[in-house]
């Protein structure tokens, strides 16, 4: 912060802790987590959610609070700041421009993504969504957001994304102009209560839907419910030639057990099997599965919180706040959305249409459920609508890191680094949305920004608060003005257990997704993103990438010459 | 659903709603601490004390 620029500070403690949930909750919450949950079985996969969320979620979490604090303190709100400010290295800024880096670079495929679910509003309340088959549902969403062709999003009907990408870019900025207090707390405190109201109307309706189809009886809220939550699943395999058994499908319902059973009695070829909890637990997917869900969820190691705890005061509590925001994501997550999206998709379309990639459930199964039911224009309007105050109160977040990063390294103004982060943000979001097809750019952007360098940057966060920082000293600048002190057990998982639990699922998450080496199987297939970069070179994941590597040398240089950063004289050592 | 079903739907639910519920209630029933007000000299020194 420069100290030629009034210090921006949040109004209340529940205003920030609204606004830090609200980065959180997106639509991971009501898309992904019950998406997953359903695939491990529920019992297995949140004992493993769980756990995840004691070590990694509530850690870094309050790694981060204590940090942005505490570097806050010291006048510095950007990451590169904060890092150098708390270490007492110069260095460590560079490390920081990850923290700036990765909120940018999601921001311009995440808007896109946040003009889909207004459009989808409006399109429902307009009666276009009235699909009666899944190809009417995936033509509508193809030709919405142009994944057709390249250069085919730029449409600006009622049925094209154009006017909507425009419209949430606007507010987007309008909000981040007018700042912390004015601009994002005071939306987030009407946006967050809004959202779960939404949320609790929509969750009704599912749960009172019973069997809308009686002659599909088993397709009814209860086994919709027992799909997403059962410990134990039913699963039929059949035998190949060699011998061994391969999965079919799941089975769900008294009549679809029985007829599956039936079945395999009269085909030697086909067999019936139940999936106990410990089984399920065995299943080391199931682990990097909830941990990943726990990380993202949580908007840890995004870059988000340590500069919005930044603007704390020094005698606000991080814990109790900390812990507030994630248990109002948790809350979304686990209370609203895992009754919600699964239960609702289950009832209406079965299995199949319950699974499936988060994008597919939301916009292509989602939409005819709500076709489906009765009053669904409504429901469907409001579903999306609160997939769009969610993506807004996120994408706000994914702004003010890189405001904050412009203004202290171009002592800059708030109105000049709006502008400026406004240009960039555009210009990438126009490469995203420009190179639509198949939304090629979106996805090579989420893969190496918005999944790889999280995990690398809460790695390195972690890694800083318990071995550079110290955790005697981490821990003393996270109690200091608590209500309730970090319970002294998490000294111990902060320094070992969480960094050597996120370097094991990282070098997992890595071996499969990026070599792609099966664990299981010993199988080898380079993943596609690495495939698109070296093996069968595609231009536009390739631009993509070198999209991320201009911005992050724009940062780099931006963060080496900035006489802010290459000493800690304003803000003195923090040790 | 099953009897286990129900029971993880519902220990789940519940644990993650108490503990949003407590949370709140703590942020909104803690006061907020007041920043440490900058002293200027004290206007009342030891010697004109009784």
């Amino acid at each position: 912060m420069s100290s030629s620029h009034p210090k921006e500070s949040w109004n209340s403690r529940i205003g920030i802790i609204l606004a830090v949930s609200g980065s959180a909750v997106g639509l991971g919450n009501f898309l992904r987590f019950p998406g997953l949950a359903a695939k491990h079985g529920g019992g297995a996969f949140m004992l493993a959610y769980f756990v995840s969320f004691l070590i990694i979620g509530l850690s870094i979490c309050w790694a981060e609070w204590a940090m942005g604090r505490a570097g806050g303190q010291k006048g510095r709100n950007s990451s590169p700041g904060i890092l150098a400010a708390i270490t007492g290295q110069s260095n460590y800024k560079y490390f920081g421009v990850i923290g700036v880096l990765i909120p940018v670079m999601i921001y311009m495929y995440y808007v896109y993504i946040e003009a889909w679910c207004l459009g989808y509003s409006v399109n429902f309340l307009a009666g276009n969504l009235d699909f009666s088959n899944g190809e009417e549902a995936s033509a509508f969403f193809g030709a919405f957001v142009g994944a057709g062709a390249d250069g085919s999003a730029f449409g600006f009907g009622i049925k094209q994304v154009g006017w909507f990408l425009v419209a949430v870019f606007i507010l987007n900025f309008i909000l981040i102009y007018r700042g912390l207090s004015r601009g994002i707390e005071l939306f987030c405190k009407y946006a967050m209560p809004a959202l779960m109201v939404l949320a609790f109307v929509v969750l009704i309706r599912v749960l009172t839907i019973g069997t809308p189809d009686p002659a599909n009886p088993d397709l009814n809220v209860n086994n919709g419910l027992g799909y997403m939550w059962n410990p134990s699943k039913t699963i039929v395999e059949s035998r190949s030639s060699d011998g061994a058994w391969a999965k079919i499908n799941e089975v769900v319902g008294d009549n679809a057990i029985a007829t599956a059973t039936a079945q395999a009695a009269a085909d030697e070829s086909l067999r019936v099997r139940k999936v106990s909890l410990t089984q399920q637990l065995l299943n080391f997917q199931l682990w990097l599965d909830a941990a990943g869900q726990i990380f993202f969820s949580l908007s840890i190691g995004f870059g988000v919180i340590i500069n919005y705890s930044s603007y704390l005061k020094r005698k606000d509590d991080v814990v109790l706040s900390g812990l507030a925001a994630t248990s109002a994501n948790e809350f979304c997550e686990v209370g609203l959305g895992g009754l919600m999206t699964v239960p609702a998709a289950f009832t209406f379309l079965g299995i199949a249409g319950a699974t499936g990639s988060t994008l597919g459930l939301g916009f292509n199964a989602l939409p005819m459920v709500f076709a489906s039911m009765p009053a669904g224009a409504l429901f469907g309007f409001l579903f999306f609508f609160l997939l769009f105050l969610a993506a807004v109160t996120s994408s706000l977040s994914m702004l003010q890191p890189g405001i904050a990063f412009l203004e202290e390294s171009m002592d800059i103004d708030r109105k000049k680094s709006v502008s400026v982060l406004g240009i960039i943000t555009a210009l990438g979001s126009g490469f995203v949305v420009y190179f639509s097809k198949d939304l090629k750019a979106l996805d090579t952007i989420d893969f190496w920004v918005g999944t790889f360098l999280i995990f690398v940057l809460a790695t390195i966060q972690i890694i800083i608060f318990g071995w550079v920082i110290g955790i005697k000293r981490g821990l003393k600048m996270a109690n200091q003005g608590a209500l309730f002190k970090v319970p002294p057990i998490y000294g111990i998982i902060m320094k070992y257990v969480t960094p050597t639990f996120l370097l094991i699922i990282f070098a997992l998450w890595t071996i499969q997704n990026v070599f792609g080496y099966n664990i299981l199987t010993g199988e080898q297939d380079y993943s596609s993103y690495v495939k698109d970069l070296f093996i069968q070179p595609n231009g536009v994941a390739r631009f993509s990438v070198v999209l991320i590597i201009l911005v992050a040398a724009f940062f780099t240089i931006l963060t080496a010459i900035a006489p802010k950063f290459k000493s800690n004289d304003e803000g003195g050592n923090a040790k | 659903m099953t009897l286990g079903g129900w029971i993880i739907m519902i220990v789940s639910v519940c644990s993650v709603t108490c503990l949003f519920s407590w949370c709140i209630h703590k942020v909104l029933t803690t006061p907020e601490e007041e920043e440490d007000k900058m002293h200027g000299f004290e206007i009342e020194t030891p010697d004109t004390k009784k």
